[in-house]
């Protein structure tokens, strides 16, 4: 009785919302119809620093349809990150509550980052281009976008620093980073280390500013009854909504009620709650209605985070075998003028490979563009494209095979946390990888591999993430009939949480999945965590598991001392549950079911509500998925095309409770890797600071074209310290690594080792 | 193909002379954000609502609109028909892909007033009753999809393309529909799934 029967946990099981989302009746934030509905629309500064010394809205305001137009004259006071109820003292508008890595459980300080005052329209100060500087409710869409446009603002400018490297000199060393990592990490003797080499590497990487992008714009509709708000928010953490919302606006977040049933991708930038959440619900008391307010694709790049620029200079030194002697990773990237974000950049690079002395530094340069935040694996996204660029660069530079390389330096434990690895499957990940991909078919040698006129490169890099799991509560409720419903807050980004939950339930309670509905997306329920970090199915799915043996356990308590039940007496050893019937191991014609022994004492439900928190235990152990990528590039010698052919990732991520979201998630990461190495760039223009190319026609995510088949697959790893479930995350671990697979296959074709993404022809030519 | 290296060379050629312009001065300048194309149209014209009717999924819908709305917002914000996604109302993404006369089109960028008398047909016109179009069974069958917000426009375009009839190999499904993208990045579940509907077309 102690194990779950395990029937529907590791089944491919088609997604349970899969039929909602294929026929459009899935509804995201901006679909749930209300009467009266008003709309709303941002408008944005045009310059990047500054302050506003008028604006005019008197033609707005006498535009058709017009209701309201909000504007730092007239809106209301609000409290700030500093006071955190008070005066929002010059710094401003915007201060989104992005500076703190997904509220990861180690987070210093206490206060929860993602929970801070979001204050907007508070002041007259400019600090980028897009920030907030109004918004305008009307009866319709079109009447507010028109008169949006009618706002006459007047600015006094000032020159804005937009440009990282331009401003390299007034870098700063950070006073925490957003993950319990500190900003600069040492061991050993790093000069030591680099003299004791044979062979020594030393050069730098870049990243460019990157855009999420989920193709549902972010969204909030915001409903006041009385003193009660509503918002239907796309959002990844409802309970971090609630919170940020009741902090900013000065309410009890038992007056708000966060919804967010389907979320369309979020990849970090729907961690944070942003301004137009606030504006929206700012709106709706105001013009006393239901308000929408979807951002626009264009605000997008301005309003929701991105991912900084990167510099970083990577040195290896290593003896003639291989063996690392130094790994020096030291990092540049952005923050903003008005809040801090550093992205922990460096975050595996400590604890990867087998070496006594290292270095990783963290710094940071203020500018006048947003803040950025985080985005899918942040830190380990840009962090693992550097320095897998690096490593595949020193095996070249031994005459070594990369993989090769990799093996030689496994090391035995964490040796920056100083303990063993819970699990770790990083070399049976390049074993079984490098067997189906065909490695072995690879002639290391530089433009030595030919399709006709095209030149072919193969690479390969490590992929890896922790694990994380955060407390997390949830209620299942056994009904009558023998079917049953969970609720818990969490969300479901397009991560599969609704299915893998199903599964966990129906195990855990001995029924089929298509009696168990799991209903999710709301402050209503459960207080969750919110979904990032990838602890999405470890956190929810223990707590759904702990309630469901709880419920499980109240019933069959029943039925033991009941001397009308078969089972009366029973040990729960003794017992086993199939669809739905309890039954004696022993003898199975002994048994009956939750339906028959609900109705005997008259219950019309069983229920439970648990809150799930890790394990200590988990604490003695250094816990990460690992993974090895394969990437096979075909360039074109004459025009420096780069296109990816083939694809192969293989993980170990503890097990996999569903391998056909699992393997979606593992092949959704490899592509946007694959945007990251070739495509995606967001490019500033250094006089005005705006982001220039700010649609998806310019701002390049890989499209089908783009794609070849991907094949991705998990190695067999059970891992029983990361939690009860052996589960370890999914969401991440896909896009790590696959830029520097690019990069290395692009090396392996062409000889040109490309230190700056994205992998553009110019940079072949 | 050659359209799409075009585009992604022009993005270069407009990044490259950006950072060749020459940094300007900031002697602290005041100026005003305003309209490029002004003047403002009379108020008279923004009110008056014209009569469109839309035939959508069979039905008729009678509608007293503001002709700037596109098909995409009177589908969506008007006769509730929110299954057709708005991912950019620019036509660079497709997620408001919907059948016009069996045709796909990008909803955004038409004006509901230009579709009258037209057969439109969106996500939720799909499916018979409870069963499913082939389609939309074949996008769950091969998880065609994560977040689901692309998933009504690229199974509408993928519907559109097998009517258009020219799409065999995985190679020209990859090329015709990559007007419609997915974030999640689903596509090689979506190209599986529209080679299993196109199998069973025939
Ligand atoms: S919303 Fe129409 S193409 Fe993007
Ligand atoms: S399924 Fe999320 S964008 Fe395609």
């Amino acid at each position: 009785m102690n194990d779950p029967t395990n029937k529907a946990i590791g089944k491919p099981l088609d997604r349970v919302d899969g039929r909602l989302k294929v026929t459009g009746a899935a509804r995201y934030a901006a679909e749930f119809p209300l009467k009266n509905m008003a709309h709303a629309v941002l408008v944005q500064s045009a310059i990047a620093k500054g302050r506003i010394t008028n604006i005019d809205t008197s033609a707005a305001q006498k535009s058709p349809g017009v209701l309201a137009v909000i504007t730092h004259l007239n809106a209301p006071k609000l409290a700030s990150p500093q006071s955190g109820g008070g005066d929002s003292s010059g710094g401003d508008a915007q201060v989104t509550a992005a500076n703190a890595q997904s509220g990861e459980s180690g987070s210093a300080g206490g206060e929860n980052p993602f929970e801070k005052p979001v204050p907007v329209l508070q002041s007259d100060q400019i600090n980028f281009y897009g920030q907030h500087i109004g918004v305008v409710v009307a009866e319709t869409l079109e009447q507010a976008r028109h008169a949006a446009t009618l706002l006459r603002v007047t600015y006094r400018e000032e020159r804005p620093a937009t440009v990282m490297a331009a401003n390299l000199a007034n870098a700063y060393k950070p006073q925490s980073l957003l993950i319990p990592l500190k900003p600069d990490t040492q061991r050993g003797d790093i000069q030591g280390g680099l003299k004791a080499a044979d062979v020594q590497v030393d050069h730098t990487y870049t990243t460019p500013n990157e855009h999420h992008q989920p193709m549902e714009a972010h969204a909030t509709t915001a409903v006041w009854d009385g003193g009660q708000l509503t918002l239907y928010d796309s959002s990844q953490n409802v309970n971090g909504v609630q919170k940020t919302v009741a902090n900013t606006l000065r309410i009890p977040p038992e007056n708000i009620r966060v919804i967010a049933s389907f979320v369309g991708g979020g990849f970090g930038s729907k961690y944070p709650v942003r301004g137009h959440t606030i504006l929206a619900a700012i709106a709706a008391q105001q013009v006393k209605r239901p308000v929408k307010l979807v951002v626009t694709r264009e605000q997008m790049f301005t309003s929701v985070g991105f991912r900084s620029h990167s510099s970083q200079r990577i040195r290896l030194g290593a003896k003639k075998d291989g063996k690392l002697t130094a790994i020096s990773h030291e990092i540049h990237t952005q923050t903003s003028v008005f809040e801090e974000f550093i992205e922990h950049v460096g975050v595996a690079t400590p604890m990867l490979y087998d070496t006594q002395n290292l270095l990783v530094t963290h710094r940071g340069v203020r500018l006048n563009l947003p803040t950025p935040t985080i985005m899918r694996a942040p830190g380990e996204s840009p962090g693992m494209f550097a320095f897998e660029s690096a490593m595949d660069e020193l095996a070249y530079a031994l005459k070594l095979d990369p993989i090769e390389l990799r093996l030689r330096n496994e090391p035995e434990r964490d040796l920056e946390k100083g303990l063993p690895w819970s699990s770790r499957s990083l070399v049976e990940s390049f074993r079984q990888g490098a067997k189906s991909f065909g490695w072995e078919r690879r002639n290391p040698e530089p433009r030595s591999m030919r399709d006709g006129r095209y030149l072919i490169g193969m690479g390969t890099a490590t992929a890896t993430y922790p694990t994380n799991r955060m407390p997390s509560s949830a209620k299942v409720r056994l009904l009558a009939d023998g079917s049953a419903q969970v609720y818990l807050a969490a969300t479901d980004i397009g991560t599969g949480t609704y299915t893998m939950l199903t599964q966990i339930a129906a195990d855990a309670l001995g029924i089929p999945t298509e009696r168990v509905r799991v209903e999710i997306g709301d402050t209503k329920m459960p207080r969750t965590p919110g979904s990032g970090g990838s602890w999405g199915a470890a956190s929810y799915g223990s707590a759904v598991q702990s309630a469901c043996v709880a419920v499980r356990a109240k019933i069959l308590g029943m039925a033991r001392l009941d001397p009308r039940s078969p089972l009366k007496g029973l040990s729960n050893v003794g017992m086993d549950i199939r669809e739905g019937r309890i039954f004696s191991k022993r003898d199975s014609s002994r048994g009956e079911t939750y339906q028959e022994i609900l109705a005997r004492n008259n219950l019309k439900v069983t229920e439970a509500e648990v809150e799930s928190t890790p394990d200590e235990a988990a604490k003695k152990y250094s816990m990460h998925a690992f993974g090895a990528q394969f990437a096979q590039v075909r360039v074109d010698p004459d025009l420096g095309m780069v296109r990816v052919t083939r694809f192969l990732g293989t993980y170990g991520a503890g097990r996999i409770l569903n391998p056909k979201t699992a393997r979606s998630q593992m092949i959704g990461g490899i592509i946007m890797g694959i945007g990251m190495a070739l495509h995606e760039e967001t490019v500033v223009d250094d006089r005005y600071g705006h982001f220039v190319n700010h649609n998806l026609g310019e701002y390049h995510v890989p499209v089908h074209a783009d794609i070849p088949a991907i094949e991705a697959f998990f190695v067999k790893e059970n891992d029983p310290h990361v939690n009860p479930l052996g589960i370890k995350g999914v969401g991440e671990i896909g896009i790590v690594g696959v830029a520097a697979a690019v990069a290395n296959a692009v090396y392996h074709a062409t000889g040109k080792r490309i230190r700056d993404l994205p992998i553009t022809p110019d940079k072949l030519l | 193909m050659k359209l799409r290296i075009k585009r992604r060379r022009f993005g270069q050629l407009m990044i490259a002379s950006t950072l060749v312009t020459a940094i300007a001065n900031f002697p602290q300048r005041t100026f005003a954000q305003k309209k490029l194309l002004s003047p403002t149209p009379p108020s008279s014209m923004e009110a008056s609502s014209v009569p469109v009717k839309l035939r959508v999924n069979g039905a008729e819908h009678a509608l007293e609109i503001d002709p700037r709305v596109t098909l995409l917002d009177a589908l969506r914000e008007r006769i509730g028909l929110t299954g057709t996604k708005k991912g950019c109302d620019h036509g660079q993404c497709g997620a408001c892909t919907v059948l016009v006369d069996g045709r796909r089109i990008n909803s955004c960028l038409t004006l509901a007033v230009m579709q009258e008398g037209a057969a439109i047909t969106t996500i939720e016109g799909l499916a018979q009753g409870d069963k499913l179009h082939p389609m939309q069974a074949a996008f769950i069958k091969h998880d065609g999809f994560q977040c689901g917000y692309c998933t009504p426009g690229q199974i509408c375009s993928a519907v559109g393309l097998l009517n258009e009839g020219h799409a065999k190999t995985d190679d020209e499904v990859r090329e015709l529909m990559s007007g419609n993208i997915c974030r999640c990045g689903a596509y090689p579940n979506i190209v599986n799934a529209i080679q299993e509907a196109r199998s069973q077309q025939t």
